[in-house]
């Protein structure tokens, strides 16, 4: 796995001033090639603007993001950046409701987003489509309506959009947020199947989740890098469990216990 | 299988709505008087505008209160070709009234009828363009946007009365006598004219047709759904409006183009905020979003503007105000979305029936 050893994306120094309130300040990342990260910390922690700033959303204010370690992401606008191979997902699912599963996935596919291209293409790459579809658990409701899928089905929907980008990084916003046990299992076992040739940062509250399927977590507190490592070592740290037990004790007595 | 067969229902259903009004309109010439005719030939001209409209608000999501502006450039552009061609090249009347001299260059393309038709489309969609340029690449949305194209049409009008001398002012442009050498007004002529708009309105419409049912089209929506989704997903969905706001534009212009040659004037008053608004109802009330609501819209509503002004001619702003509350509160998909939900019910009520009697075998044989 030499490949591993790759940064896809880093951050040096990123600040983002809300006037005057540093939602983000001076962050520092770095994400591998291959990697499945989970970025936690407690609620105003900065983890989505963080998230924001990856894929164009937010520009910041101080900072640089380097991806592929040449490519400046700051001054980019979002539908470049989705171009170059970064995907979000957004918290609250965002499908197409009015198209069909099949549509919304063909939407998402075509490799020129060009005026010009859309206006001349007709035919579709249904392999790519079985494929994904086979993979978000899908198949039998290609030609349904996305407006009737229940929130989880939505969720995996939007995830396999994202997918037909063939995105080299996946940025999810708290992808099993509302979703049931065993939909939130599904989902895990996912992530991981797609991380084998992508790089995917997943912000994430649900600690049982964060415990299952992570193998590094990134731990954020007032917009700052608290800690790094794994599971294990994050648990161990007494700093983050300074600031869980400042914000809610269920969380400090999740990652304590276990 | 089932989706399917309710496919084909329903674009067998809409072929024949389809075939059937076009036939109404063809043979209009048979059973309309010529003044009615010119009537109907006016309204054919705006349901092309009303088209195009449905394109960027119905489809895109987009609500221009300046369609009024597109329609204008193009009515001026063959208003001026027509005054030209009246006057036998000379200075147009409103100009010596005005002390102008000599015939501004501007003023010297529209000698020749290709060249007019050309402007009256390109101009529109240039316009369009730029303004798109400027605002949608800065985000700019929703109701500002409406407002900035009030604001356009305010301009323009502003600038079409102060300017009397080179556009007529607030009489506009009028008198013309001939096209290409034949009189306007003969009643060949008008019928000839009759279906050069009709033909057109055919034509824009399945061009409008292409557009939304092909991929484009697809991005077109969901840029209306989730601007955000859209962007994130690769496209930039001011490419895609700016694109689509000048096509719309374009359209406005030739439905512009058209009408002079019906009405037989072109003035600010036509142009302005109240006709701009109006154009907005046409598409509201005959169904945003789908094409044939806003032909049917456009002809509808101004059918009825004649016929209701002729009898009370102060009433038609009330009736008109208040078709639009009931149709905003009642009916959001206009009156084609009405039609729908009428068929939609007639076919659940025959399926209870046949569910209810499937049973008995005098309905099986009735039925085969």
């Amino acid at each position: 796995m030499s490949a591993q050893a790759e940064t896809i994306l880093s951050s040096e120094k990123v600040t983002v001033d809300f006037d005057g309130f540093k939602a983000v300040n001076e962050m520092d990342f770095e994400l591998k090639r291959g990697e499945l990260r989970f970025l936690i910390g407690p609620n105003g922690a900065g983890k989505t603007t963080m998230l924001d700033c990856l894929c164009g959303k937010v520009r910041p204010s101080k900072g640089r993001i380097l991806f592929r370690g040449k490519v400046e992401l700051t001054s980019l606008s979002e539908h470049r950046i989705a171009r170059l191979g970064i995907g979000r997902k957004f918290q609250a699912p965002s499908v197409f409701l009015d198209l069909t599963v099949e549509e919304n996935l063909e939407l998402a596919m075509h490799r020129d987003k060009s005026v010009r291209y859309l206006l001349r293409v007709r035919r579709q790459d249904r392999q790519r489509i079985d494929e994904r579809l086979e993979m978000i658990g899908l198949a039998d409701k290609r030609h349904v309506r996305a407006g009737v899928l229940s929130h989880g089905e939505k969720q995996w929907l939007e995830i396999g959009m994202i997918l037909m980008l063939e995105p080299d990084v996946v940025l999810l916003d708290e992808p099993v947020a509302g979703m049931s046990d065993e939909e939130t299992m599904k989902t895990g076992e996912l992530l991981r199947r797609i991380a084998g040739d992508r790089s995917i940062v997943v912000v994430e509250h649900d600690m049982e989740f964060v415990r299952q399927f992570a193998s590094k977590v990134t731990v954020m507190h007032e917009g700052r890098l608290l800690k790094e490592g794994t599971m294990e070592e994050i648990q161990r740290d007494k700093r983050v469990a300074e600031v869980y037990l400042g914000g809610r004790r269920e969380n400090h007595a999740a990652c304590s216990t276990a | 299988m089932r989706i399917s067969e309710k496919l084909s229902m329903n674009s067998r259903w809409r072929l024949i709505a389809y075939l059937a009004l076009a036939a109404v309109l063809l043979a209009a010439p048979l059973y309309l008087s010529d003044f009615r005719l010119s009537l109907l030939a006016k309204f054919l001209a705006y349901a092309i505008l009303a088209v195009g409209l449905d394109l960027i608000w119905g489809y895109t999501g987009i609500l221009s209160l300046g369609q009024g502006v597109f329609f204008g450039i193009g009515a001026y552009c063959m208003a001026m070709y027509l005054k030209l061609e009246a006057t036998g090249g000379k200075l147009p009347d409103f100009m010596q009234w005005s002390g102008v001299t000599s015939l501004p260059w501007w003023w010297q393309p529209f000698h020749y009828m290709w060249v007019a038709v050309l402007l009256a489309v390109l101009l529109p969609m240039l316009l369009a363009a730029l303004l798109g340029w400027f605002t949608f690449r800065n985000r700019i949305k929703g109701v500002y946007f409406t407002i900035l194209t009030q604001a356009l049409v305010i301009i323009m009008t502003t600038l079409l009365i102060g300017q009397q001398g080179y556009t007529g002012g607030t009489n506009g442009i009028t008198n013309f006598s001939t096209v290409l050498g034949n009189p306007i007004s003969e009643p060949g002529t008008r019928l000839s004219l009759y279906f050069i708009t009709l033909f057109a309105l055919i034509g824009v419409f399945l061009l409008c047709r292409w557009l939304v049912t092909s991929r484009f089209g697809q991005v077109l929506r969901a840029i209306r759904d989730g601007e955000n989704r859209v962007r994130f997903l690769g496209y930039d969905p001011a490419a895609y409006k700016i694109f689509v706001f000048s096509v719309s534009a374009g359209i406005a212009g030739m439905a512009g183009m058209l009408a002079v040659y019906h009405v037989g004037i072109i003035a600010p008053s036509m142009i302005g905020i109240v006709p701009s608004i109006e154009m907005a109802l046409w598409v509201a009330i005959g169904g945003r979003g789908t094409l044939i609501g806003a032909v049917i819209g456009a002809l509808a509503l101004n059918w009825g503007k004649s016929l209701f002004s002729e009898a009370y001619p102060d009433m038609w702003p009330y009736f008109m105000g208040l078709m639009l509350i009931l149709v905003v509160v009642l009916l959001p998909r206009g009156i084609v979305g009405l039609a729908d939900s009428l068929r939609k019910l007639a076919v659940r009520r025959r399926k209870h029936g046949e569910r209810a009697g499937g049973n008995l075998p005098v309905i099986r044989e009735s039925d085969g």
